[in-house]
């Protein structure tokens, strides 16, 4: 039963992680842009439960979304100049943004954590036989799956998410062909924000102390997993994100104390790993002339 | 050596020599920011030697600054104290006692050994995916630093280092750091790698071996980011992992970029220029009375503005403060000779 459990809760975090990984490589497959200011979305967001405390629950998930929705159109702005430079250029920009926004927070909020509350009744647990599943474990694994999927559905489906998959597939072609590249980019920055945000409201439950880093501490371990599984390909790229999310707690429960003190080394030597023997990702077919997103 | 080398060279050498100058007629304070602003200079002079001769990027340096800082601490802490004070730790570094230059020379030592150990497979990466591997390398590093109490402190602050970094080491230490970083881009091998940076599949057609030659960069620049770091525990007096983690990694890469990357004048201007401002802005964080005005400003206001003047030279001039060149003789035979890194280097962009 332990062992149910504890799968249970493993495919919670993948499905978080999931979602953190697919804002990450949707930005990247459009833009070739490695944004790790995107973990400073989600402590926009954390922060916007927190300033929100005494308002209605419903007020206070409109207001971390339209706050993530809004800071992603920001940082899309701040990262206007940064289109047509080489990717180190870029990775050094936004990481240079990433520090800014962190100190940004500390500078209004201080370096101490403060507790936002957000729907802690969630954290109760419900039996399915012998096995006791958290509310939120069960929301955070419905929000995964459904954003997931309605982010496929986009992509495929509707006109907007062709002219994305588009612009990924080689983005000044798609301009000739009449596609809006600033359009485009915008609304692959609004829907960061949108997943951002929607991750925010799940992690705010389990963890309700928001402090400056809250966001960069779930953007590393996601990032681990975009380039394990292919940063070039949305799908690869979040089950990479789920993979890491997944082994995180199944690691952690089952490894000694010892040695999960160095679960974070084992993820980013695999993370080098991957990076010199398959450089694509490890969930990308090795062969050319593909679709990005 | 001609006068554009000796230029070249002297440039760097007379700011670092202005810093004790200037530092030495202020209060002690400022005395010690003079000091910290010359083992930044060391640092970001090794972060350049790699990164603005190669054209890779390396978030990674700073985990050999750390071991550099932590072996010199280690070695220099008192063999007294240091078995209660972690009693983890393994027998033969609990019962180290070197004098203070040996443990810079071993704090070097180490840098440089383990920058070579981790070269091998990182100098294989260019691009992105060194960015992220060598991010990787620096978080690997603290976690096992933090976590492995029997190599070093864990997660303790190491403290009671001899603080012997004075005005004459650390001005020593900066500019042999930047005497080599010279000698070495004056070098047959600095010149290969450089040619390398700029047009990669033209220098391995010429015979150019690329890897060797970014792991001869790496190592070397690994070996002064780990005297750096050595310097860097003996100024400090005490040390812990979170201080050569990630702000030290954004500060020096900020030096760096705003000085310009492709250039040794570039790191040395960035270093002196953003540490003395990073100096200032400390102070201002703790309350300072300019020109009679007493004003304070908020705690981390100093990195914050690191930040945006960081993103707005990337944008607005990505090659830096000094356009990434060379000091050049200002009166005659200006650019003589076609000024190496007009552009921050990317040895992925389409040729």
């Amino acid at each position: 039963m332990r062992f149910l459990q504890t799968l249970i809760d493993a495919l919670a975090l993948g499905a978080l992680f999931a979602l953190v990984a697919m804002g990450v490589s949707l930005l990247f497959g459009v833009m070739r842009l490695v944004n790790f200011a995107y973990g400073e979305l989600m402590t926009a967001g954390a922060y916007a439960l927190l300033l929100t405390k005494d308002m209605a629950t419903p007020v206070r998930i409109v207001t971390a979304l339209a706050v993530t929705m809004a800071l992603a159109a920001l940082i899309n702005v701040i990262l206007r100049p940064f289109r047509a430079v080489p990717p180190t250029t870029s990775l050094i920009a936004t990481f240079a943004l990433s520090f800014l926004l962190q100190n940004l927070a500390i500078l209004w909020f201080g370096t101490q954590g403060s507790a936002m509350e957000f729907l802690p009744d969630l954290n109760q647990a419900f039996a399915i036989g012998e096995v006791r599943v958290r509310w939120i474990t069960l929301a955070s694994l419905v929000i995964g799956v459904v954003l997931v999927a309605t982010m496929a559905l986009i992509l495929r489906r509707t006109d907007i998410g062709l002219q994305m998959r588009a612009a990924a597939a080689d983005f000044s072609m798609a301009r000739v062909l009449g596609v809006r590249g600033n359009w485009v980019i915008l609304v692959a920055f609004l829907a960061t924000g949108f997943l951002a945000g929607a991750v925010t409201l799940a992690l705010a439950v389990q963890r309700p102390l928001v402090t400056p880093s809250y966001g960069f501490n779930v953007l590393v371990p996601a990032l681990v997993g975009v380039v394990v599984g292919g940063l070039d390909r949305l799908v690869a790229g979040t089950m990479g994100g789920f993979f890491v999310g997944f082994a995180t707690v199944m690691l952690g429960q089952y490894l000694p104390p010892d040695a999960r003190v160095f679960l974070n080394s084992a993820l980013f030597t695999v993370v080098i790993v991957v990076l010199l023997v398959r450089p694509n990702g490890l969930f990308v077919r090795q062969t050319r002339g593909y679709e990005r997103l | 050596m001609n006068r554009r080398s000796l230029w070249e060279l002297g440039g760097p050498t007379l700011l670092i020599l202005a810093v004790p100058v200037a530092g030495s007629a202020m209060s002690r304070a400022l005395q010690l920011q003079a000091r910290s602003i010359l083992v930044t200079t060391a640092i970001v002079v090794a972060l350049y030697l790699f990164i603005g001769n190669s054209g890779v990027l390396s978030f990674g340096h700073i985990s050999f600054v750390a071991l550099g800082a932590f072996a010199a601490g280690l070695a220099t802490a008192p063999a007294a104290v240091k078995p209660t004070t972690f009693p983890e730790l393994h027998p033969i570094l609990a019962q180290l006692q070197l004098g203070n230059l040996t443990s810079l020379v071993l704090a070097g030592l180490i840098g440089g050994v383990f920058a070579f150990l981790v070269g091998i497979p990182i100098v294989r990466l260019s691009g992105l995916s060194a960015g992220i591997a060598t991010f990787a390398v620096l978080i690997i590093t603290n976690n096992v630093l933090r976590n492995w109490e029997v190599i070093g402190p864990g997660a303790k602050t190491l403290s009671l280092i001899p603080t012997t970094t004075g005005f004459v080491q650390a001005t020593v230490g900066a500019w042999l750091v930047v005497v080599v970083a010279h000698v070495y881009q004056r070098s047959r091998f600095g010149r290969v790698l450089r040619a390398a940076r700029e047009d990669p599949s033209a220098s391995r057609a010429v015979g150019i071996d690329i890897q060797r030659q970014r792991l001869l960069a790496f190592t070397l620049s690994g070996t002064l980011a780990g005297f750096a770091g050595g310097l860097l525990a003996h100024l400090l007096g005490s040390i812990n992992t979170q201080q050569v983690f990630l702000d030290l990694t954004f500060l020096t890469l900020a030096m760096l970029v705003i000085g310009g990357i492709g250039s040794l004048w570039g790191a040395v201007v960035g270093a002196v220029v953003i540490s003395t401002l990073n100096s200032f802005l400390a102070e201002a964080e703790r309350g300072m009375n300019l020109l009679g005005i007493q004003f304070q400003v908020p705690g981390s206001t100093r990195l914050v503005a690191m930040g945006v003047l960081m993103l707005a030279m990337l944008a607005l001039r990505p090659t830096g403060l000094t356009a990434s060149r060379e000091l050049a003789w200002p009166f005659f035979h200006r650019n003589a000779e076609a000024p190496v890194g007009d552009r921050i280097p990317d040895p992925d962009a389409p040729g």
